[in-house]
């Protein structure tokens, strides 16, 4: 399964180079290198990182509706990048937008964790970051509210959806160490989000430190939402809805999720940003508005099955 | 083996457990009897390391439990919670092999034996939720089985299961304790206590009340008095 979704997002990525705007094809190389293939690179990046944050958070908080916006990091990375728009600092710098995004991600999750490490259980952390995102997503409202120009408004709220279009080898850069410290900070929780299965206590009997766990999970959650939210916006649902999928073709132990999973992420991703290329639009539809309209319908799906279930 | 000394312990002001000191030996199968509240489940966290002692000490061979590494205190004591439930879909086989994650091998021999011990062998690749109680009760007994840890606490191992499958436990247990292992168990059926334990210890609002064996403890003098019941014969339990 695993290496079926390897090949599926190979094969993405390589229709994701070969389409655009100037037509089909692999000739060109200046359109190949300036604007496929960051933009191509960024999908499997953000695409992972959401992913595979979302599964490890749905292991670690033993509840399939988990999703990394719930832990205010994507809220985070969004007042960030508002507010550099907002004081014009992306005006005068332009890598000051994601640098604010990735700032305000990980000043998200350093606040999530302040109050969730006291208590050091998933159910802590949840209320953390529903505090946080609250908190994010009221100042953001504010920062609209008190646009300096309708242009900026405009600008901030198109931003705020969500999109890959125009990314340059410079956001690739900038995301690529935050996104690759997360994987490497999450992909190796398998074992210990197994343990967690059976609860946080039995986990504990089983040798797993709790306190650590949650903490690991958060950073790195932080890193990888963080870092693709600082160049991609507002992408959301991909971390629902991927290890969803995924655990009715493989299995449920969350664990075994996690590889899948930054594969899965990537090549969802990558189709998105291929569907808003290819949709005969006036105007390219928004990336974060596609994946919340594919989204939204799974969580639908997945709270009724887990209704009938109860 | 394992040891409570002058254990005490709280929840803000409410004292669970006070001045407690048991010790627990290789080759017995102690039973905790007690009313709802009498403190065993936290006596049970307490011997686990789950919860850290007020004041007192829990040693494990001699070692005080809070100065051993994790996964060393996980390798020697298996702990079951009550009511332990899996919150995915995973196979009993993946719930099973959770004992081996203090040892880090996987062992498939290890796993084997305790799927085989609780006749689950045939229902290894099925989902724990597709079970039935008993077996998914038996699922988790497995896995603390799986550790061959040389200290087992099981609080109310035998819930859920019909009196067949209760007996098949407490016989497997039994026979567990006789490898050489502690086994203590929580349980709340007085007559199966009377007939499987070595040792019978009944606690009483925090407070060790009597320890020793089934005819001496489960008599109208101590435990009834404690539970307000009386004993017929075959330590039948009949209203007072």
């Amino acid at each position: 399964m695993t290496r079926a979704l390897g090949l599926a997002a190979a094969v993405l990525a390589l229709l994701s180079l070969a389409t655009g705007a100037a037509g089909f094809g692999l000739l060109d190389p200046v359109v190949l290198w300036e604007v496929r293939a960051p933009r191509t690179a960024l999908a499997v990046l953000v695409g992972s990182g959401l992913a595979v944050s979302g599964a490890v958070l749905q292991g670690l908080l033993r509840n399939r509706l988990a999703d990394p916006g719930l832990l205010g990091v994507t809220g985070g990375a969004s007042l960030g990048a508002v507010l550099a728009y907002y004081w014009g600092l992306s005006a005068a710098l332009p890598i000051a937008l994601p640098a604010g995004g990735l700032a305000g991600a990980l000043a998200a999750a350093a606040s999530v964790l302040a109050v969730a490490a006291r208590a050091g259980t998933g159910s802590a952390l949840i209320l953390a970051g529903i505090g946080v995102a609250a908190i994010a997503s009221s100042l953001v409202a504010m920062a609209l509210s008190l646009a300096p120009s309708p242009f900026a408004l405009a600008e901030i709220t198109i931003w705020l959806l969500g999109s890959l279009e125009d990314r340059s080898w410079r956001d690739v850069w900038l995301a690529t160490p935050a996104v690759a410290a997360g994987l490497a900070l999450l992909l190796p929780l398998g074992e210990r989000l197994d343990a967690l299965a059976l609860g946080e206590e039995t986990a504990a009997s089983l040798g797993v430190s709790l306190g650590a766990t949650v903490a690991r999970a958060a950073f790195g959650t932080a890193l990888a939402v963080g870092g693709g939210a600082a160049v991609a916006g507002g992408v959301g649902f991909v971390g629902l809805i991927v290890p969803n999928l995924l655990r009715a073709a493989i299995g449920e132990r969350p664990g075994r999720l996690l590889v899948p999973c930054a594969f899965g992420g990537a090549a969802l991703l990558l189709a998105a940003d291929l569907a808003v290329r290819l949709a005969p639009l006036r105007q390219e539809l928004r990336l974060g508005v596609l994946t919340a309209l594919i989204g939204a319908p799974v969580l639908l799906v997945v709270a009724l099955r887990e209704a009938r279930a109860a | 083996m394992i040891a409570a000394e002058q254990v005490t312990f709280a929840r803000g002001h409410r004292p669970i457990l006070a001045d407690v000191s048991l010790s627990f030996h290789p080759g017995e199968l102690s039973v905790l009897v007690g009313p709802n509240g009498a403190g065993k489940s936290t006596l049970l966290r307490l011997l686990a390391g789950l919860l850290p002692p007020d004041r007192g000490t829990v040693l494990l061979e001699g070692e005080p439990l809070d100065r051993l590494a994790r996964r060393d205190r996980a390798r020697r004591i298996g702990w079951l919670a009550q009511g332990a439930q899996a919150a995915w879909g995973m196979t009993v086989r993946e719930i099973v092999a959770l004992g081996r994650l203090p040892h880090g091998d996987g062992s498939a021999a290890a796993i084997d034996r305790a799927l085989g011990r609780l006749g689950l062998a045939s229902l290894a690749g099925r989902r724990i939720d597709r079970l039935s109680g008993g077996e998914a009760k038996r699922a988790m007994i497995a896995r603390v089985l799986a550790g061959e840890p040389r200290v087992l606490l099981l609080d109310e191992p035998t819930a859920n299961l019909d009196p067949a499958a209760a007996f098949a436990v407490m016989r497997l247990l039994r026979e567990v304790a006789a490898e050489g292992r502690a086994v203590v168990v929580v349980l709340h059926d007085l007559a199966l206590a009377a007939r499987f334990a070595d040792r019978i210890v009944l606690l009483s609002e925090g407070r060790l009340v009597a320890d020793g064996a089934a005819t001496s403890v489960l008599c109208d003098s101590t435990a009834g008095r404690v539970f307000g019941v009386r004993f017929g014969a075959g330590h039948a339990v009949l209203p007072a």
